[in-house]
């Protein structure tokens, strides 16, 4: 278990030792969350309560959301590239023979590179929010708390998903269309450009019970407290639901993997 | 290079047998590393037209036996694709084989790959296995943590390491701005902060300067003497080979030509040094009528190249040609990896079947 937290750490301070992308990012963070707020103005004018949100909390969907673009990866930028490369080079055969779990080894490296992005690229956004536009953030502490433990929930589904689109470097030989189609998905599925909320009929229900819902929706729901105290056991039992289950078949994808590994390039 | 092995297919099963009766003996002396009639065959799915597609067989290892005993030193060499980084890849785990077995230590790498990792340390040349952007030191922290290595025996083997390989200025330096040879250095260092029993090195001296190289080799040398490390390394670079490996073995397409000391590959390979001699002036070929196998090979104006069996000295060659030319300068060129192994591969020039499993 010290193994995987300091493989976390470790990686936290990896991504803290590039400063300028942090700044740059939060840059693109708060530009995007700027011109998507505006588009939502205009769209709530058009249709009030659209998704049950009113203008405040649909404008604190997009500053959450532009908070928890970096730690999600939803657009990419998480560990799946380095391990798709690994995999693609054949550097892969060094992660295989060290005495530690795959799986467990990339998820503590991801989730330090969340942490540190959940903080450094959380944070900046929602102040940024609040300074143009009347924002819905709860003052209860306690809300907060359980916000944050529905992000990690979200941080443990996003991974998941992308170790399988990951380890489908192993059989494509290269993981970058892969990963682009992944890519495109969690931005649309995971409601980063509308609320999965405002999805109307069919596609809302399918959409909310995908587990890319778990990455944004259902974080800023329990933050933004549409779904009362029940709804929040709720979300966090489709989260880890969803986690256990992609995890699980991440296991599988590994073992099947590794059975084939013809590593490459040596 | 697809299905040349058939005369080997059928490896006799008594042989297998008998092996089964010898199995886990651990530490038996001579059989710390045991293969068996190794083999690892991939289907290569190459396209034959339009739409179909040919699947092939290509046996990278082709039934390999030896056994290493605890404590040698011994260099594997090949040409590139002879199927060395796959017999390593079996040796740790990594990939299963298609037929044949092995043993480390006694246990069966692919079914208990983590109970042998503690026991294996591995270094390759081209891969580093040392936290990219993060200090030298924080990967040494990994992998006590990793191996479970106990805070009192890993302050000393890190002790040990940093003196011995110079890397007490590094600890603090980000990988990724290492030079290639001090990053080999803390690969080594990293690979045995756990006391490995066996060190497997991949091309451990490839792309280094030749004061990194002699560090190198000089590091692995008194690991071997002083620990009783069993190391196995594969290498294109024939000093390598010379200077540490009392016992070397070459493969070529996935089986082993030559397993003996170093020097008897130049006997087997009948390879040839080349004395380079700058005369004074241009003169007619060098004629040595009472210096037996020398020849001229080349000449250049005043440099003349002469051909003479690796296995001789060069000294008294070189003391008769002075004697009888006006030498300027000389030079003694060793005959390269690739030269030897393909001049005994293209003679067919095969140990006997019992000698390769000594």
């Amino acid at each position: 278990m010290r193994l995987y937290v300091l493989v976390a750490t470790g990686s936290l301070r990896r991504y803290a030792t590039y400063r300028v992308a942090t700044v740059a990012g939060l840059f693109t963070n708060i530009v995007f969350g700027l011109i998507i707020a505006y588009t939502y103005v205009a769209l709530w004018h058009l249709r009030p309560h659209l998704g049950g949100y009113t203008l405040p909390q649909a404008v604190t969907y997009v500053w959450i959301g532009q908070g928890l673009l970096a730690a999600t990866a939803i657009m990419g930028g998480g560990f799946e590239d380095e391990l798709a490369e690994r995999i693609r080079t054949g550097d892969i055969a060094i992660d295989l023979y060290r005495p530690a779990d795959l799986q467990l080894w990339w998820l503590a490296q991801d989730l330090g590179r969340a942490l540190y992005q959940v903080a450094a690229r959380g944070v900046v956004p929602l102040f940024a929010g609040a300074f143009f536009f009347d924002l819905a953030l709860p003052v209860n502490p306690l809300v907060w708390a359980a916000f944050l433990l529905a992000v990690l929930l979200g941080l443990v589904v996003s991974f998941a998903i992308r170790y399988l689109v990951a380890l489908a470097a192993f059989w494509l030989l290269d993981g970058k269309g892969a990963a682009q189609v992944a890519g495109l998905a969690a931005t649309f599925w995971s409601g980063m450009l509308l609320p999965l909320n405002a999805f109307p009929g069919l596609l809302g229900e399918i959409a909310r019970a995908l587990p890319w819902s778990s990455m944004l929706q259902l974080p800023a729901d329990v933050l933004l407290g549409t779904r009362g105290g029940w709804g929040t056991l709720g979300a966090y039992a489709f989260q880890a639901g969803w986690a256990a289950a992609l995890l699980a078949l991440g296991r599988l994808l590994q073992a099947a993997a590794t059975r084939r590994v013809v590593v490459q390039g040596g | 290079m697809a299905d040349t092995g058939e005369g080997r297919k059928g490896k006799p099963m008594e042989d297998m047998e008998d092996m089964e009766d010898i199995e886990d003996m651990e530490d038996a002396a001579d059989g710390f590393i045991a293969l068996d009639g190794l083999e690892k065959v991939f289907d290569v799915r190459r396209r034959v037209g339009a739409f179909r597609r040919e699947k092939r067989r290509v046996r990278a290892v082709d039934g390999i036996s030896f056994r290493v005993a605890r404590g040698e030193m011994v260099g594997y060499i090949g040409p590139n694709g002879a199927g060395k980084s796959t017999t390593i890849k079996m040796l740790t785990g990594i990939l299963t084989p298609s037929g044949g077995r092995v043993r480390v230590a006694g246990i069966d790498p692919s079914r208990e790959r983590a109970r042998l990792a503690s026991r294996i340390g591995v270094v390759f040349g081209q891969r580093t296995t040392l936290w990219w952007d993060l200090p030298l030191i924080d990967s040494y922290r990994l992998a006590q943590r990793m191996y479970r290595v106990p805070d009192a025996r890993y302050r000393a083997n890190l002790e040990r390491c940093v003196e011995l390989l110079d890397l007490g200025a590094l600890l603090d330096v980000p990988v990724r701005q290492l030079s290639l040879g001090q990053r080999m250095r803390g690969d080594i260092a990293a690979a045995l902060l756990h006391d490995p029993d066996v060190l497997y090195l991949d091309e451990p001296t490839i792309g280094l300067d030749v004061i990194s190289k002699a560090k190198v080799r000089e590091f692995l040398r008194d690991l071997n003497a002083e620990h009783g490390t069993t190391v196995l390394l594969t290498t294109h670079d024939l000093q390598d080979i010379e200077q540490l490996c009392g016992r070397v073995m070459v493969i070529d397409h996935g089986r082993l030509l030559y397993d003996g000391p170093p020097a008897g590959l130049h006997e087997v390979g009948g390879s040839e040094r080349t004395l380079v001699v700058d005369l004074e002036r241009e003169t007619a070929p060098i004629e040595l009528p009472d210096v037996p196998d020398v020849r001229v090979v080349r000449v250049e104006g005043p440099r003349q190249y002469l051909a003479f069996p690796a296995t001789g000295s060069a000294a008294p060659l070189v003391a008769r040609v002075a004697a009888a030319y006006p030498l300027v300068d000389l030079s003694v060129r060793e005959p390269d990896i690739e030269t030897v192994i393909a001049k005994m591969y293209v003679e067919g020039a095969t140990v006997p079947e019992d000698r390769t499993t000594v």
